[in-house]
């Protein structure tokens, strides 16, 4: 599998910590879609086998947590908080405007492949609601209105993201999940 | 009743968070005396210090509120087996945000608490089961405990002392049900986090790879520091008794100043909190309902009342805005304290559309491994959705109570109430309203044109 020597380093220490090395199975998921994108059949097959347990033990883990994908999803990764809190300060409008404003409906991908926007559940920051996680960082107070500031930030980033990837050489060898 | 004159916060966890200079390096913690009450507990013997816990009365701050003093005294020394600590940073409680601060603010009080723990209930290695969104508070957290290993407080023989013991950090994936003790539980272990049956899986019997396990929260830890630096009989002066030390209330939606604020358990009422810290209603508007302890706990309606005797046989009439900030006087309410994460809403606020938010939120997180959880949490969704669209029935009011009485209390863990709590409650409070909106639907008018949808 084309996981890079410092994930694959990685993913050794974080079974190293635990008495029991399917403890590592949520770890090391974050560890693969961190790098990844995505956790695919054959990496489930890959975990399994590190770890010493059947797939369908990945596979049910992949499938109950929200946070797993088994699908590759946008270059940036707009998850707006749909819960009552943010929900009371405009959350469901804030949404329609990173929806309209990114050309992207909530659930899906945009066809260019740049963003995917979702909603989720209560994140914890109820206080400064609406809250608005892109990628792995938090935006605080989203309100309707300031929604249109936050797309340009996200427009700028997928830029970013995309001029890193055409830096980064992509691994030439096929995957392999013996 | 509004209050003028703001009551005065009693900052104990919350001490150091939003302090201007208040780093997360280890040397500004060491700076504010940091890890001295390690030092200082590593000298006593682990059962003192469990009795001081149990002295302190203090109260876990998950949710469930149990005495931590008693759930560790549950524990199975006997068995021969390791004890696992485990740090419940699972925090997805709609309204509640309060150890977020803690992460991300004061990383070091938590590493500080759950080694103090460790060491009182002779535990060789803890955990942290973060919440996965807490992306950064994970490398906070990770960052803290390398700096606190490097200086002697986690890792081989802390503080100079023979014990040792590590923490490790497992990040979960979204899922509400793990914030669940024995949900965490099968989630630490790599598995999906359906929920045990307790009995047996008492965690402190059988928990964490069928050994015996303390499960915490991350606030409750850092009150055991506090406890052991104060003494358990010091400890129990600050609140009242039956509810010592202070909560931290995470107040969001409707009012002027949403936020934490951290107050001494009974020193004050709702009315001190809405109106004199947080500046009451947003302008114009007037507050309609408040959830006071997280989403789960049952709602109340301002302009009802609630009358009965205090235990001491005092009778009480109060207002929402009367009742005192502690377990037992919120419990008399017939609600709970919860996680002190209280959502205010106001009137522009349509009842129906929040109960469908909530009733989405619930239905999405059960585990679906019992039927009347699976089933009823995604039948009151699909219900309140209906009853939003404009294609209920008046009869649907009482069936959605119906089906909240048949969930609660027939589950395997507490999910089943979180699930029917919300409806048990606002439906008998906001029915007129409920039944009032479908009549409103069917003749094609909209109830409610001010607030925000909801849903």
């Amino acid at each position: 599998m084309n996981l890079s020597a410092e994930t694959l380093e990685k993913i050794d220490a974080t079974i190293a910590q635990f008495p029991q090395k399917r403890s590592a199975t949520l770890p090391i998921l974050h560890l693969i879609q961190e790098e990844l994108g995505h956790l695919s059949l054959e990496t489930q097959e890959w975990v399994a086998e590190k770890l010493g347990v059947q797939p369908i033990q990945i596979r049910e883990v992949v499938t109950f947590y929200p946070m797993y994908r088994e699908e590759p999803i946008g270059k940036v990764h707009v998850k707006v908080c749909r819960t009552l809190s943010c929900a009371l300060s405009g959350a469901y409008k804030t949404c329609e405007k990173l929806e309209e404003k990114l050309n992207c409906k909530r659930g899906k991908t945009s066809a260019d492949g740049n963003y995917t926007i979702e909603f989720v559940e209560c994140i914890a920051c109820c206080g400064s609601a609406p809250v608005v996680q892109v990628d792995d960082k938090l935006y605080e107070n989203v309100k309707p209105e300031g929604a249109e500031e936050l797309a340009e930030e996200i427009k700028k980033m997928a830029a970013a993201e995309a001029t890193n990837a055409a830096e980064t050489p992509q691994p030439q060898t096929p995957a392999y999940f013996g | 009743m509004i209050q003028k004159k703001p009551p005065e916060e009693f900052r104990l966890i919350y001490k150091n968070v939003d302090v201007d200079g208040y780093t997360i390096d280890i040397d500004c913690y060491r700076k504010h005396d940091g890890y001295k009450i390690l030092e200082k507990a590593i000298k006593e013997k682990p059962e003192d210090l469990r009795q001081e816990v149990l002295n302190s009365g203090v109260r876990g701050r998950g949710g469930a509120g149990f005495p931590t003093g008693m759930k560790w005294k549950f524990v199975d020394r006997k068995s021969g087996k390791p004890i696992y600590v485990v740090c419940n940073a699972d925090e997805s409680e709609p309204g509640t945000y309060k150890d977020r601060q803690i992460i991300y603010k004061d990383p070091h009080q938590l590493i500080e608490g759950i080694m103090i723990s460790a060491f009182a209930n002779n535990a060789a290695q803890a955990f942290i089961y973060i919440r996965g969104e807490f992306i950064n508070g994970a490398r906070i957290l990770e960052r803290a405990i390398d700096e606190a290993r490097k200086a002697g407080f986690v890792g081989k023989n802390i503080c100079g002392s023979e014990y040792s013991c590590e923490i490790a950090i497992c990040r979960g994936a979204g899922a509400y049900i793990c914030g669940e003790e024995t949900g965490l539980i099968e989630s630490l272990e790599g598995k999906r986090g359906y929920p045990r049956i307790k009995p047996p899986y008492f965690p402190a019997v059988l928990g964490l790879y069928q050994c015996p396990t303390i499960v915490n929260n991350v606030e409750t830890f850092c009150h055991v520091k506090h406890v052991i630096d104060r003494g358990g009989e010091e400890y129990a002066k600050i609140g009242i008794k039956g509810d010592s030390g202070t909560h931290i209330w995470g107040v969001s939606g409707h009012v002027q100043r949403p936020g934490y604020y951290e107050l001494e358990a009974g020193s004050c009422t709702f009315g001190d909190l809405l109106y004199g810290l947080c500046g009451g209603p947003l302008p114009g508007r007037k507050f309609k309902a408040l959830i006071p302890g997280g989403s789960s706990t049952k709602i109340l309606r301002f302009g009802e009342r609630f009358e009965g005797k205090l235990p001491d046989g005092t009778p009480f009439d109060w207002a929402v805005e009367d009742i005192p900030l502690d377990a037992n006087s919120i419990g008399l309410c017939g609600t709970f304290l919860g996680t002190g994460g209280s959502i205010v809403m106001d009137d522009s606020t349509d009842m129906l559309e929040a109960l469908a938010n909530l009733n989405a939120f619930y239905g999405h997180e059960s585990c679906g491994q019992c039927t009347p959880c699976r089933e009823g949490s995604l039948w009151l969704q699909k219900m309140t959705g209906r009853m939003c669209s404009g294609s209920a029935r008046e009869e649907d009011v009482p069936l959605l109570k119906d089906i909240a009485d048949q969930v609660a209390g027939r589950t395997i863990c507490a999910h089943g109430e979180a699930v029917a709590w919300p409806v048990q409650s606002a439906v008998p409070k906001f029915k007129d309203e409920y039944l009032e909106k479908i009549k409103n639907q069917a003749s094609g008018q909209r109830f409610n044109p001010a607030g925000y949808p909801l849903i």
